[in-house]
């Protein structure tokens, strides 16, 4: 098969999968898989070009509001369910690679792409030990003081899971094990992978694979986990996460004030921008933890985007970030975020493209 | 000494004097002093010179008057040497207290032994083979050469071909270490390519009360010998490495046991029973375990013509081991009497008996859902006893509360309860949950209870979706609300009515034709 006629045989799966999935359709869906691993595609294409690529236009469908938040977890629990149909269909090779532990960081409930990860490695031969999302990080230790593997590959999608992304690396190393971090909570450069001391960082599942045939230096024993995040010293991430129900309580009651339309709000609508604001709170806080400005205005130009698509103009964030900068003045770190992000959000440009 | 300009003694005391026998009033400083200091006055120089007389180190500190400069000689013999054993001691100081951070790090037994070789061989030798006593016909060891990285064996061999190797990882009676002539080594204990041995030498591992194995190090011809005192630092070593050791055993046995016996405590994986879609998801109270006061169980075939399962989700009062202990006992107890689950009533009047005699003193809420697939649709018989009743979400989005209440068990000594019926059709499920879901406390604000209503409008969202999404959107939103909060256990089970035609192509039985 050439790589074109391949490559559309791989389009047209991906298709049919994603007709099933959105259908809810479980049963087509497994149709689905197995017609493609019946007509010779790569297994590993399977897994990370057709599943893979259904489960990112999840993502997007849901973004741009043409899913509903309903079809987005069924559509995940079916692939979730083809996937576990992939043991069955297919002959694994015996392992003979090393022993990878695969978790996701604590809090997370995006666990497809740590799942993929786990197959791909089954795959290319290693043992696998998955241990899902919401993992704590005491069963994730004691797990690795009862296996020994070689490493460990932690799966992150959200960003404002980094501070316990930091926390879990740390508690691997303490056990001895080094780690490599991958998704898209580590930035697309893998910039926070580095930054929280991930002894490697991989953009995919197959570079994770690739990356794992070499072992990974062991970690040092003596790190303090301080040393790299010297800007913590300020204890503004500290005092932002603390007092992150009375930063959203009274800016929810400034913009009450400032913007009577909010006066009428059902309660369901008040908690929803409560919510909202939780949310930007949150990511303040993220930013302020990985000392990375950058990451706070990416996360305010993908939320201005997810508004404009539900039609909600994007500007009424401005305000909710200038009562918050007011409650933050003391706050020499988060004030400069907050500008930086006020200025960006004024600009023309601004959610019109998703970075988060 | 007082030496002038041109470089002629012009004074020496009597200790200057010993110190430098050829030197005199008059005669020239070169050739008579040590070079160095020579030299020193030479340039002229106005800082402290250092060097040696014979065997001892001085420091020379010049005071220049007029056309000359007076010497004063001060031994430092004892400083420096002081100084020296000082340097190293912090240095192997600090060696032992990052070796003991590095060893107690890892619980892991094949870990730690890959910790000690690799340190032993970096900081005490040139190779090493750590060996952990036989668990069998083989020893696992580890050796690594310095600068490269340690490798994982199991040696099939004698320990006693190496005088000393089979008392050490038998821990008695003690051994000391002991040199050996490289000669006698057999060649397992030789890493590939190492080349020629100077010295070798065994050390136990002391466990706790136990030997936790044998380190051998070896070194090349040219730094054969050890010191007493690198000897002393061996031991220092082996102590902590044979620590690190025995704690990685102990836990290694503990871990298994604890393993063993939450086996039977652990929530159940659901899957499709008898053309019903079963999913459940469980989050205890604290994240350091794993089982707590909720539980669930799907039991199938239960009826004399093995149509209908039961399902059951308690939730015992109390959290953490006291409390999973007593939902096992009740889930054993309940599956025993899995023949009265034609009638629900009976089954848990039985239940309340058994419990109402134990002294733990201790209730349990529960729901019993007796599930059996006709047609296209799932003929539902739900109880409760105490318990929150289950949603229904019906295939439009409606939520219903099943009409079911009942006493709670191992209180009173007679119960009451009624049981609903309910049909689901195609795409609706009914969902079990624990109170820590509506109990949860959060929300943006901090301070909300999720609540009843949430948790309805959260189901509203989940109508036509399989039970796994059920659960685990569910779940989601409730852990989402509660953020950083302390919790209750939390447990739902959902029982869906498939959607799709392809069960009766299979016999309504298994995960689908494709997994089949």
């Amino acid at each position: 098969m050439s790589t074109a006629t391949r490559s559309s045989a791989v389009a047209e799966h991906t298709e049919r999968l994603w007709e099933a999935v959105t259908a809810g359709d479980e049963y087509a869906a497994g149709d689905a898989v197995v017609r493609a691993l019946g007509d010779g595609t790569d297994p590993e294409s399977v897994l990370l070009d057709v599943i893979g690529a259904v489960q990112r236009r999840v993502g997007r469908e849901w973004a741009a509001n043409r899913l509903t938040v309903a079809q987005e977890h069924a559509a995940t629990a079916i692939n979730d369910r083809v996937i576990a149909s992939f043991g069955y269909v297919l002959k694994r090779p015996e392992p003979h690679l090393g022993r990878i532990t695969v978790a996701c960081v604590d809090g997370e409930w995006h666990a497809m792409p740590a799942r993929l990860l786990s197959e791909v490695l089954r795959l290319r031969g290693f043992r696998v030990d998955y241990l899902g999302a919401q993992v704590p990080a005491p069963h994730l230790v004691a797990h690795l003081h009862r296996t020994g593997p070689d490493a460990v590959a932690l799966s992150g999608s959200l960003a404002t899971r980094l501070p316990t992304a930091h926390a879990t690396i740390t508690a691997c190393q303490a056990a001895a094990t080094p780690v490599i971090a991958g998704g898209a909570a580590f930035g697309h450069d893998g910039r926070y992978a580095r930054l929280l001391g991930a002894e490697a960082w991989a953009p995919d599942a197959r570079a994770a694979a690739d990356r794992l045939t070499e072992p990974l230096p062991r970690p040092h024993a003596a790190h303090q986990p301080l040393d790299d995040l010297p800007h913590l010293a300020d204890q503004e991430y500290t005092l932002v996460t603390r007092s992150s129900a009375r930063l959203v309580k009274t800016v929810l009651a400034g913009l009450e004030e400032r913007i009577p339309a909010m006066r009428s709000y059902t309660d369901l609508q008040r908690q929803y921008t409560a919510e909202d604001l939780a949310h930007i709170v949150e990511y303040l806080a993220t930013a302020l933890y990985v000392g990375d400005g950058e990451l706070f205005t990416g996360f305010l130009s993908w939320t201005a985007g997810i508004l404009t698509a539900r039609g909600v103009p994007a500007a009424s964030l401005v305000p909710a970030l200038e009562l918050l900068g007011a409650e933050l003045h003391d706050f020499p770190r988060a004030t400069g975020l907050l500008c930086a992000a006020r200025t960006h959000l004024a600009e023309p440009a601004a959610g019109s493209e998703r970075t988060a | 000494m007082v030496v002038d300009r041109s470089g002629t003694v012009r004074a020496l005391n009597e200790a200057a004097r010993a110190l430098f026998p050829a030197a005199g009033f008059g005669r020239p400083a070169a050739g008579t002093i040590a070079d160095w200091l020579a030299e020193a006055h030479q340039r002229g120089s106005d800082e402290v010179a250092r060097g040696e007389v014979g065997e001892r180190a001085f420091a020379a500190h010049p005071v220049p008057h007029g056309e000359a400069v007076t010497w004063w000689l001060i031994d430092e013999t004892e400083t420096r040497s002081a100084r020296e054993a000082l340097a190293r001691e912090q240095e192997r100081t600090a060696f032992l207290s990052d070796a003991s951070a590095a060893l107690l790090g890892s619980l892991n037994l094949d870990r730690c032994m890959e910790v000690a070789a690799r340190l032993a061989a970096q900081h005490l030798a040139d190779a090493a083979l750590v060996l952990a006593p036989t668990t069998g016909a083989t020893f696992p060891a580890v050796s690594c050469v310095r600068g490269g990285e340690p490798t994982r064996t199991r040696l099939e061999i004698d320990p006693d071909e190496l005088p000393g190797l089979g008392e050490a990882l038998q821990g008695f009676p003690p051994v000391p270490s002991r040199w050996l002539d490289p000669g006698a080594a057999p060649s397992w204990v030789l890493p590939e390519g190492f080349g020629p041995v100077g010295s070798i030498v065994v050390t136990p591992l002391p466990g706790h009360g136990v030997p936790a194995g044998a380190l051998v190090l070896l070194r090349r011809g040219d730094r054969a010998s050890f010191s007493d005192s690198e000897e002393l630092f061996a031991r220092l070593f082996a102590a902590r490495a044979g620590a690190a050791m025995s704690a990685a055993r102990v836990f290694a046995l503990q871990a298994s046991i604890t393993d063993t016996l939450m086996r039977e405590l652990l929530p159940p994986t659901l899957e499709q029973l008898g053309g019903v879609e079963y999913a459940g998801r469980y989050r205890p109270a604290r994240d350091g375990e794993r089982i707590g006061g909720d539980f669930y169980d799907v039991h199938s075939a239960i009826t004399a013509e093995g149509e209908e399962s039961l399902a059951v989700l308690g939730d015992v009062c109390g959290k953490g081991l006291d409390a999973a202990v007593l939902t096992g006992k009740i889930r054993t107890t309940l599956r025993a009497l899995l023949p009265m689950a034609d009638d629900h009533h009976r089954l848990l009047d039985l239940l309340n008996r058994t419990l109402g005699d134990n002294a733990d003193a201790r209730y349990v809420t529960l729901v019993l859902a007796s599930a059996r697939r006709e047609g296209a649709t799932v003929r539902l018989r739900v109880t409760c006893a105490g318990h929150p009743p289950p949603l229904i979400v019906r295939a439009d989005g409606r939520v219903e509360e099943v009409d079911s209440q009942g006493s709670l068990i191992g209180v009173l000594p007679e119960i009451e309860s009624t049981t609903a019926e309910i049909t689901l059709h195609p795409g609706e499920t009914c969902l079990l949950y624990t109170d820590g879901i509506v109990e949860a406390k959060g929300g943006p604000l901090g301070d909300a209870m999720f609540g009843e209503e949430r948790l309805e409008q959260a189901v509203a969202e989940c109508a036509n979706m399989p039970a796994d999404a059920v659960v685990e959107r569910v779940q989601m939103l409730a852990s989402q609300w509660i953020g950083r909060g302390s919790h209750d256990d939390m447990a739902v089970l959902a029982i869906t009515a498939p959607r799709g035609q392809h069960l009766a192509a299979v016999g309504g039985h298994g995960r689908g034709r494709y997994t089949a």
